[in-house]
C-alpha cells in the first residue's frame, strides 16, 4: 500500500514537471536528427544548430541523434513515421536529400514533413590542377564543346550536388548533359587527390573543400556557382564568364508532420531566434557556410521549384527515368 | 632535420604541461572505454565532445582527440581477443588468432601483445607522420585508381592465408562475401543492386554487423548446440599471464612490419585500416616458422595486425594535416574540430600553426605511452571475464552483440541481419567453412570494383591504364610472387631432395 502511495505522488510530480515544461514551450527541449553518420554536412549542422539554440536560448536543451543511411531518405522515413505531431522533433535535411529521395524512388518524400527554414548553402567550386591547360570558365566550355566525354569530373556520389552541377554546366555549354563523364568518389577527400594527381581534368565540390589547395597555389579555381562573387573567395562566379549556373548546396530543417498552426508558429520563432543570433553568424563564418535564411512558406515555395530543378537535372544525367 | 627536431621539442614542451597531460588520460580513457563498448566509435564519441570542447583551448581538446582516437584503435582488439567479437572491421584479423589464444589460456599474453604492439607500432608512425608527412603525402596523392585496384588485387592474393584447410571451401567462403558486396546503391551510377525495396539495404551490408554475426553470434549459437557433447573447458590463465621471453621474440618483428605496412597504407586517401591489418595477418602467416600454429593461436597473428591497425590510425593523420583530407569518419570529426578554432589543416597549417600541429604530435607520442601505462595493469582484470561460465559469458555476448549492433543503426532490418548471418555463421562452423574470408570478401569486393571501374571510366576504357604506373606495376609483381613463391619453393625443395 505505502509503495503505491509513493507511486502515485511520484506520477503526480512527473505530470506537474511535464505540464509546467510544456507551458513555456518558448524553451522547448528539442530532438533534433542529423539524417547521417557523425562528420559530415547534416551532422556537422545539426551540431553547431544545437550549440547556437542552446547559447541563444532558442531551446532549453538539444538532443542530436544520428540516423544514417542512403541519403537521407532512411533518416526521413523513420521522422515521418516516429515523430507525427511531436512538436519538439526536427530535422536537418537538404539538396542532397531532394536528389536521394527522387534517385532512390522513396516512398516518403520531403512533401511529408513541414518545411522550417534553409539555414545555410555551400556553392560549388570548379577547379583544376595549377598547371593544367584551362585557365578560365571558356577554356572549360571549349574543352567540353570539343570532346565532352574527354572532360573528366571528380565529385561526390552519383545524382549528389556535384554532379547535378557538372550536369548543369554542360547543358549551359551547350553541350549533351548525358555525355559527361563524371567520376563519382565517396567524400571529399579521395576527389581531392585525383584532382591534385591530375588524374581528371576538373574537380567539383563545396569550396571548403578546396579552399586550402587553391591558396596554397596547387590548384586554379576556374568559377563559383553562386549568383555574385562571394566576399570571402578570391575568384570569379561562372556567371560572369557566361556559363548561367547557379547552385548552392543548402541545408535546412524540417519538422514533424501534422503540427499545428501554433506549434508551427513556435518552432519558427525558435528557429528564427537561433539563425539571427550572434553564436550562429559566428558558427557561419567559422564554417565558411553563407547565411542562406529562407523561412516558412517562402521556404515551402522554393521547395517545389527546386525540386523540379533537381528531378530535370537528375532525368537528363539518366539517374531517374 | 634539426627543425622539426626543435619544433617537435616546442611541441612537448606544450603537451607535457599537466592539464594537458589530463587531457590526454581523460581522452584515452574515454577511447579506451568506446572501443570495448560495441556500437558507439571513436567517430562518435569525438562528434558528442564537439561541444564539451568549445570551452577548452584548441590543443587541449585536439590532443584529447588524439587520445580517443588512438585508445579506440585499441579498445576494439579486447573484446575481439576475449569474446571474439571484433568492435570494428578493423580488428577481425586479431579476432583470429587472439581468440584461440585466449581460449587457450593465453588471453594475457595475446592483450599484452596487442598493447604493446599497439605502443610500438604507434611509436614508429608518429615518428614517421613527424618526418615524412609531406614526403609521403606527395606519393599517396599519386595512386591513381588503376593504383588501387593494384593493391586490390594484392590483397585478395593474400586472402588464402585465411582459407584453413580447404581451398574450395575459403573460395566459397569468400564468394558468400564478395556477392554480399555488390548489395547496396552502385557507387559509380547510383543504381540500386539487389535492395528488393528495403531502404535498409541500400547502403549495402555493414561489415561490423556481418563480423559481429558470424564470429560472436554464429559462435554463441554452435557452442549452445554443442554444450550437451562436450564441454569445452575453458581456463583463463595457462601458464604465464604476462608474455614469456618466446613470445617477446616472436611478436617484436611482427609489430615492426605490422607498423611499416599500416602506415603507409593508412596515408592513402583510400587506404583504411582493414587491408594493412589483413596484409600483415597472412604475410607473418607466411613467414611464421610454425606455421601449424596459425589457426590455433599463433601470437605473431595477434601482433601483427594490431601494430598495422594503430599505424594506419597514425597514417590518416597524414593526409589530414598536410592535405585537410579526412580519410575516416573520426578524421572528419577532428577536421571539424580544426576549423571551429578557425584553423585550416592544409598545405599551409605546418607553416600558419607549426605550435599547434607540433603540440599534436607531441601529444599523439604521450597518448600513445598514456594508453600503455592504462591498459597493461588492466589485463589481469580483462582476462578475469574468461571464468565467466560459458552459459553466462556467450548468453552475455549475445546481449552485447545485439546492443552494438542496434545501437550503431537502430533498424530492425539491420537486426534481422544480424541473426541472419548469425545462424549462416553456425551453419558455417557446423560444416566447417572459413567465415573470415566472407567479411573480407564483403571489404575488398565493392573496394575493387569501385577502383576498377573508377580507373576505366577515367582513362574511357583503355585497358592499358591499369598497367601504366610504376606503383601498379610493382604491385602486381609482388601479388604474383605471393602467389607463385610457395610452389616454387616446393619444387626447389624436391628438387633438392632428388638429388640427394
Amino acid at each position: 500500500m505505502f509503495e503505491f502511495k509513493r507511486f502515485l505522488r511520484t506520477a503526480v510530480t512527473v505530470a506537474a514537471v511535464t505540464a509546467s515544461a510544456s507551458a513555456a514551450f518558448a524553451q522547448a527541449e528539442y530532438k533534433l536528427m542529423a539524417p547521417a553518420a557523425p562528420g559530415g554536412g547534416w551532422d556537422q549542422t545539426a551540431r553547431s544548430m544545437q550549440q547556437a539554440m542552446v547559447a541563444s536560448g532558442a531551446a532549453k536543451s538539444v538532443q542530436v541523434n544520428n540516423v544514417a543511411g542512403a541519403g537521407g531518405t532512411i533518416g526521413i522515413a523513420q521522422f515521418v513515421n516516429g515523430s507525427k505531431g511531436d512538436p519538439n522533433a526536427l530535422m536537418v535535411g537538404g539538396f542532397v536529400m531532394m536528389g536521394a529521395i527522387l534517385t532512390n524512388k522513396s516512398p516518403v518524400g520531403l512533401d511529408r514533413v513541414t518545411p522550417i527554414a534553409r539555414l545555410t548553402g555551400e556553392y560549388e567550386a570548379i577547379v583544376v590542377p595549377a598547371n593544367s591547360p584551362i585557365k578560365t570558365a571558356k577554356d572549360l566550355v571549349a574543352a567540353l564543346k570539343a570532346d565532352t566525354a574527354k572532360v573528366t569530373w571528380a565529385g561526390g556520389s552519383a545524382g549528389g550536388v556535384d554532379h547535378i552541377a557538372a550536369g548543369l554546366i554542360a547543358k549551359a555549354a551547350g553541350v549533351d548533359a548525358t555525355k559527361i563523364n563524371y567520376v563519382p568518389f565517396s567524400g571529399g577527400g579521395e576527389a581531392l587527390a585525383a584532382v591534385l594527381s591530375g588524374q581528371v581534368t576538373a574537380g567539383i565540390s563545396g569550396y571548403g573543400e578546396f579552399e586550402g589547395q587553391i591558396k596554397a597555389g596547387k590548384l586554379r579555381l576556374i568559377g563559383m556557382t553562386s549568383a555574385e562573387r562571394l566576399p570571402d573567395v578570391d575568384g570569379p562566379t561562372l556567371k560572369e564568364q557566361g556559363v548561367d549556373v547557379v547552385i548552392a548546396n543548402w541545408r535546412a530543417v524540417f519538422a514533424a508532420p501534422d503540427l499545428t498552426a501554433d506549434q508551427k508558429k513556435a518552432t519558427l520563432a525558435a528557429i528564427e531566434k537561433m539563425a539571427k543570433s550572434k553564436e550562429w553568424q559566428d558558427i557561419l563564418k567559422q564554417k565558411g557556410w553563407a547565411d542562406t535564411y529562407l523561412a516558412g512558406d517562402a521556404f515551402a515555395a522554393y521547395l517545389k521549384t527546386e525540386n523540379e530543378v533537381v528531378s530535370d537535372m537528375l532525368r537528363s544525367i539518366g539517374l531517374v527515368k | 632535420m634539426f627543425e622539426t627536431f626543435a619544433a617537435l621539442g616546442n611541441g612537448f614542451a606544450l603537451a607535457l604541461q599537466p592539464d594537458k597531460l589530463l587531457f590526454a588520460l581523460v581522452g584515452v580513457f574515454l577511447g579506451t572505454a568506446v572501443g570495448v563498448l560495441p556500437g558507439i566509435g571513436p567517430a562518435l564519441t569525438v562528434a558528442l565532445l564537439l561541444p564539451i570542447t568549445f570551452k577548452l583551448d584548441p590543443t587541449g581538446s585536439l590532443i584529447m582527440f588524439a587520445g580517443i582516437y588512438y585508445g579506440g584503435m585499441y579498445g576494439g582488439s579486447t573484446t575481439a581477443i576475449l569474446i571474439n567479437t571484433p568492435g570494428e572491421s578493423a580488428s577481425m584479423a586479431t579476432a583470429l588468432e587472439g581468440n584461440k589464444m585466449a581460449k587457450a589460456g593465453r588471453g594475457g599474453p595475446a592483450l599484452a601483445t596487442a598493447a604493446i604492439g599497439s605502443f610500438v607500432a604507434g611509436l614508429i608512425a608518429t615518428i614517421g607522420l613527424a618526418f615524412l608527412a609531406p614526403s609521403l603525402v606527395e606519393l599517396a596523392i599519386s595512386f591513381t585508381a588503376a593504383d588501387y585496384f593494384a593493391l586490390m588485387v594484392l590483397a585478395f592474393v593474400t586472402v588464402s592465408a585465411t582459407f584453413g584447410a580447404s581451398p574450395l571451401r575459403g573460395l566459397t567462403s569468400l564468394f558468400i562475401g564478395l556477392s554480399l558486396g555488390i548489395i547496396g546503391i552502385d557507387k559509380l551510377t547510383g543504381q540500386q543492386r539487389l535492395v528488393f525495396g528495403i531502404p535498409d539495404l541500400s547502403d549495402g551490408v555493414e561489415v561490423t554487423t556481418l563480423a559481429v554475426a558470424l564470429f560472436a553470434v554464429g559462435e554463441a549459437l554452435f557452442v549452445a548446440s554443442r554444450h550437451k557433447a562436450v564441454t569445452e573447458k575453458i581456463e583463463a590463465v595457462r601458464g604465464s599471464l604476462w608474455m614469456t621471453k618466446e613470445d617477446w621474440k616472436r611478436s617484436w618483428k611482427p609489430w615492426l612490419r605490422g607498423a611499416l605496412l599500416g602506415f603507409p597504407i593508412g596515408a592513402l586517401p583510400a587506404g583504411g585500416a582493414e587491408i594493412p591489418t589483413f596484409l600483415s595477418y597472412s604475410l607473418e602467416k607466411r613467414l611464421c616458422k610454425k606455421p601449424d600454429e596459425f589457426g590455433n593461436g599463433a601470437i605473431e597473428g595477434v601482433a601483427g595486425p594490431e601494430a598495422a591497425n594503430n599505424a594506419s590510425a597514425a597514417g590518416t593523420l597524414v593526409p589530414l594535416l598536410t592535405l585537410g583530407l579526412p580519410t575516416s569518419a573520426t578524421a572528419a570529426i577532428m577536421l571539424a574540430g580544426f576549423q571551429q578554432y578557425g584553423l585550416n589543416p592544409g598545405p599551409l597549417l605546418f607553416a600558419e600553426k607549426p605550435d599547434l600541429v607540433w603540440g599534436l604530435i607531441a601529444s599523439l607520442f604521450i597518448a600513445n605511452a598514456m594508453l600503455l601505462v592504462l591498459n597493461l595493469p588492466l589485463v589481469g582484470l580483462w582476462v578475469r571475464l574468461l571464468t565467466i561460465p560459458q552459459p553466462w559469458l556467450y548468453g552475455g555476448i549475445m546481449v552485447f552483440a545485439t546492443m552494438g549492433t542496434i545501437a550503431a543503426k537502430p533498424s530492425v532490418v539491420e537486426l534481422g541481419m544480424l541473426l541472419v548471418f548469425g545462424g549462416m555463421g553456425f551453419l558455417m562452423r557446423r560444416f566447417d567453412y572459413p567465415i573470415a574470408p566472407v567479411v573480407i570478401g564483403l571489404i575488398l569486393g565493392p573496394l575493387a570494383e569501385t577502383q576498377l571501374r573508377r580507373a576505366l571510366t577515367i582513362s574511357l576504357g583503355d585497358l592499358s591504364v591499369l598497367v601504366k604506373s610504376p606503383i601498379s606495376i610493382g604491385l602486381y609483381v609482388v601479388a604474383a610472387i605471393a602467389l607463385l613463391a610457395p610452389f616454387v619453393l616446393t619444387r626447389l625443395r624436391d628438387l633438392g631432395a632428388d638429388e640427394d
